[in-house]
């Protein structure tokens, strides 16, 4: 009895200290590897990186393996994947812009096994850090960038200049289409790590008050993390769709320019 | 913020860099590839199929033509031979109501001609008997026989009243 006592007395100790919600967010270095001095440790990120892309690679070669005419459960999914981004590049950028489908699809497919995989109890988010998604947003804002002036030239500095406007008007808003322009890569990476962030503090700090309000009061923000986790899952599909859907947008600024 | 810690961003680029470029290099040149071939594949044989129901329907669609033209000459040609027999059938009916009418008449001629002959010899006989008659008759009644041509004018004079 006093044993049981003192365990309950712990636990209600513990809502003075709930853990903290933002622990989960940090790196966990396994290797170090310092290659010419540079920090290249594998991290618990670089972990779940590797397993996205192995999991999206035996995916898709399992998927395909048997070829078949029709297709089986597992196959349908591969060609459901691959038509739906296949979709979406067409539909957004046209026919044109299925030279770069390869890149979508890898983008689209590795940004949502990654919000998936941490969504799993005791993985690791590499979504919710804002240098990798920035890092994947300013590739796709450099490199759309450079297809638009290899394929348009001085031209493509017309995409800043709207068309059937003032002349008195024209210095304002090419100084606010550049700055737009300029910060699509900041609103595109901030996006995606401010929704996987938020979603993982917001049911780490429900998981903290199911264990703080015990077995009488902890059923409610239960109840709440288990519907939360649904739509959880839900943003970590819905992100890596806006994140590839804008990535087309973007493209198809650069390639057609028609603004 | 962990995620600001800017120790911890080197080796996240970095092996974001390689994660995400040896998948890219899976997808764009492995992966991709298989599946996009397999959907090609597939597209490829729906059409052919289709195209071959199309032909096919086609086909059919000749052959009930055909048929259906085939049938309307059996028909068209069992009409025109029903006709013909009809009208040889007419002909030969004809023909032999011909046949049997002039036999008839032939017949009816023949028996007139002979009913016509029997009259008039019966006639002549009946004259004969008259004749004599009359001349018995006179000769009884007034006891004188009269020449046979008065009686017979007589005879025939009495004939015609």
């Amino acid at each position: 009895m006093v044993e049981a006592e003192a365990a309950a007395e712990g636990a209600h100790g513990g809502a003075t200290s709930l853990p903290n919600p933002m622990h989960q967010f940090e790196i966990k270095r396994y290797l170090d590897i310092h290659p010419f001095g540079i920090d290249a440790s594998f991290t618990n990120s670089a972990l779940f990186m590797v397993i996205a892309a192995c999991l999206i690679t035996l995916f898709t070669l399992y998927a395909t393996r048997k070829r078949e005419l029709v297709p089986s459960r597992v196959q349908s999914v591969a060609e459901i994947s691959y038509e739906f981004v296949a979709n979406m590049v067409r539909d957004n950028v046209g026919t044109s812009g299925m030279q770069y489908f390869p890149f979508i699809f890898t983008l689209f497919m590795f940004v949502l096994a990654l919000n998936l995989l941490g969504m799993m109890p005791y993985s690791f988010t590499v979504t919710s850090h804002i240098i990798v998604t920035f890092a994947l947003a300013a590739f796709v804002f450099l490199g759309v960038t450079l297809i638009g002036f290899i394929k348009h030239g001085v031209k493509f500095l017309k995409l800043f200049v709207p068309s059937g406007v003032p002349v008195v008007m024209l210095p304002l808003l090419v100084v606010i289409e550049v700055i737009s322009y300029l910060t699509r890569p900041l609103s595109l990476s901030v996006r995606l790590f401010a929704n996987m962030m938020a979603g993982h503090t917001m049911l780490k700090v429900f998981g903290a008050f199911v264990v703080a309000l015990g077995l009488l009061g902890g059923w409610a923000p239960l109840a709440f993390m288990v519907g939360f986790t649904g739509l959880e899952i839900l943003v970590a599909f819905l992100q890596a769709y806006v994140f590839a859907i804008l990535t087309c947008i973007y493209l198809n600024d650069a390639l057609h320019m028609h603004h | 913020m962990p995620q600001l810690n800017p120790l911890d961003w080197a080796p996240q680029l970095i092996w974001l860099v390689i994660t995400f470029g040896l998948l890219y290099g899976l997808m764009k040149w492995v992966a991709l590839p298989r599946i996009g071939s397999l959907i090609e594949t597939r597209q490829a044989h729906i059409a052919r199929d289709l195209e071959a129901a199309d032909r096919l329907r086609r086909e059919t669609q000749e052959a009930i033509a055909a048929y259906e033209q085939a049938l309307a000459e059996a028909k068209q040609r069992a009409h025109a031979i029903a006709e013909e027999g009809r009208i040889k059938a007419k002909e030969e009916v004809a023909a032999e109501r011909g046949r049997l009418e002039t036999m008839l008449n032939a017949k009816t001629a023949d028996a007139e001609a002979r009913i016509h002959a029997a009259k008039s010899s019966a006639l002549k006989e009946v004259d004969a008997v008259a004749v004599e008659v009359a001349a018995e008759i006179v000769r009884k009644l007034i006891g004188v026989a009269p020449s046979k041509p008065e009686i017979a004018k007589a005879v025939a004079a009495a004939r015609e009243e």
